[in-house]
């Protein structure tokens, strides 16, 4: 990681167009266009404002976890961050390869082998061939999937999918490492044994954004935390103050409950976890 | 136009940056970032390929034997119809439906391109062309298979004696196909995303030009017939679709070629990218917003 990693984004703005089925056609817009008299310019569409004024610094070492509501804005404004959406308005600028995890099932194909699935999948994360094939045997173990993986993957059960899309994910040397939530659907122990490859590969990545309705996870992983609200970032700042301020006292005593047992666990080398 | 962004980031550290979302250097990192992640769209598209053809017993060759069947029936009974030789109308009708696959491929899923990959537009941030590139490569693979059967006709018919140094011509020519299949994804591709009624309209319209297109006939029965008839073979030029298939159907069946097609299909090209150049340019930015 010679290279400078880092997210800067100055007043950027997401503003989803919807169009209905009318203004989606052509007919709409040159109609539109003519009848001028009915005071509509050609930008009379219905615009969704999902983020608004977004003005953000992140560096290399940053790990922030997102705090919010459901549709607050937290996923898009990771989209924001991975440069999927660039700013209707403003800008934002990303130095760095970006791995994001947003649907572990997206560039599945059910039809491929597990190997198969392995291999595209991290050609998506931007991955060569040659280096996923030199994970191979590493992320065949961690899936505990054995012969299973020469199948088609629709032949898989969601828990089995999803240990297959962790193994890959975890396996990635990313810079920018964009995280959503969703990281459900396996047993407890294989939980575990996931959670410590993502710390590993938090530790690996440049910079961690980590949206989590899970204050435990949030603790465990991110070192501070924003608050999204609206659209916006109404508060940015310790883990345990933002919690409080989101959710209240008891939240935020459990979160400082769990940095408290993760500093005794690391204290402690050799009895971690 | 892209030059002045940024020279302006670099001036002025207080003011605030502009975006150069809408900039032709974006557009052009776009496309070459898109080409060196060829490994992914390399194998995505023969993917695609070996997915529908999957368990059966031929597999991709079922491409070639669809497409040996409709050129057969096609040649069959317009060699009978316009009073052609058979041993010359066949390779005729065989080369140009290949040829005509690819085209009409190209126009017709281009223009779903981006709709069609709307979940992986949406999750992963990767350069929009590697769907394009995954696109045209999978119609030139589609094409590969699709020689085949010219091969066969080459034997069978004896064409192979027609064939010379110039029939080198249809490498460069089927380059230059390539080339315009990308323009035109890329162009299709983004408006058809904003306006969704263009790629149903699009595809009536090649079924129109299917037609219009001398794939099924010829310039020059037209031409014999004489008469208000031999009009209507200079209206056929106006159809830039049959320019194409001249340069790639001439040398192929070791027909004379004439030059001209050739510097209409370039100047289309260069328009073409222009026009792809600035729909990158302009509309790049907003694709994942209106899939």
């Amino acid at each position: 990681m010679t290279k400078h990693v880092s997210i800067d984004t100055h007043n950027a703005c997401v503003d989803f167009p919807i169009f209905d089925a009318k203004s989606r056609s052509l007919k709409k817009a040159f109609l539109g266009k003519a009848g001028g008299a009915i005071g509509r310019n050609d930008s009379d569409v219905v615009v969704v404002e999902a983020l608004r004024d977004i003005t953000l610094s992140l560096k290399e070492g940053d790990r922030i976890g997102l705090v919010g509501h459901n549709g607050a804005g937290k996923s898009t404004l990771l989209r924001l961050l991975s440069g999927i959406y660039e700013p209707s308005r403003g800008s934002a600028k990303i130095r760095g390869r970006v791995a994001p995890v947003f649907d572990l099932g997206v560039g599945m194909d059910p039809e491929i082998s597990g190997y198969e699935n392995i291999i595209i999948r991290g050609l998506f994360l931007g991955q060569t061939r040659k280096q996923m094939l030199a994970k191979m045997d590493e992320i065949a173990e961690f899936t505990e999937l054995g012969e299973y993986l020469s199948m088609p993957l629709r032949t898989y059960s969601t828990g089995m999918r999803v240990r297959v899309a962790m193994g890959v994910v975890t396996s990635i040397d990313p810079e920018i490492l964009l995280l959503d939530e969703g990281i459900g659907a396996v047993d407890a122990e294989f939980m575990k044994k996931a959670r410590i490859r993502l710390q590993a590969l938090v530790e690996r990545s440049g910079i961690l954004v980590f949206a989590s309705h899970s204050n435990e996870f949030l603790a465990q992983l991110c070192d501070s935390a924003m608050w999204v609200d609206h659209g916006q970032i109404r508060m940015r700042g310790e883990i345990e103050d933002v919690v409080r301020a989101y959710e209240g006292d008891d939240a935020a005593d459990h979160v400082r409950h769990v940095i408290a047992e993760m500093k005794r666990e690391q204290d402690q080398p050799g009895t971690a976890l | 136009m892209s030059a002045s962004a940024p020279e302006s980031e670099a001036l002025a550290t207080d003011v605030p940056p502009v975006s150069d979302s809408q900039t032709l250097r974006r557009g052009f990192k776009d496309l070459r970032d898109g080409f060196a992640q060829r490994e992914l769209w390399l194998s995505l598209g023969w993917q695609d390929i070996k997915q529908r053809y999957r368990r059966s017993v031929i597999g991709p060759f079922w491409i070639t034997i669809a497409t040996g069947v409709q050129a057969t029936a096609i040649g069959i009974l317009y060699a009978a119809l316009l009073d052609m030789p058979l041993n010359e109308f066949l390779p005729y009708v065989t080369v140009g439906l290949i040829v005509w696959n690819l085209i009409n491929a190209s126009i017709i899923e281009g223009s779903e391109v981006f709709i069609a990959n709307e979940g992986l537009i949406k999750q992963l941030p990767s350069a929009l062309s590697v769907h394009i590139y995954r696109l045209v490569w999978r119609q030139l693979l589609f094409f590969a298979h699709n020689l085949v059967i010219y091969v066969i006709m080459v034997v069978a018919f004896a064409v192979w004696r027609d064939l010379s140094w110039a029939s080198l011509a249809a490498i460069p020519a089927v380059a230059l196909l390539v080339l315009n299949a990308v323009w035109v994804s890329i162009v299709f591709g983004i408006f058809a995303t904003r306006y969704r009624d263009i790629a149903p309209i699009l595809s009536s319209m090649t079924l129109l030009l299917f037609v219009l297109t001398p794939i099924m006939w010829t310039t020059q029965s037209l031409v014999a017939q004489g008469g208000a008839v031999a009009e209507r073979a200079r209206i056929a030029e106006l159809n830039p679709l049959y320019h194409y298939l001249e340069i790639v159907r001439a040398p192929m069946i070791g027909q004379p070629q004439a030059l001209y097609h050739w510097y209409i299909v370039l100047g289309i090209t260069v328009a073409g990218w222009a026009l792809a150049l600035v729909a990158l340019r302009k509309y790049r930015a907003r694709v994942p917003y209106w899939v």
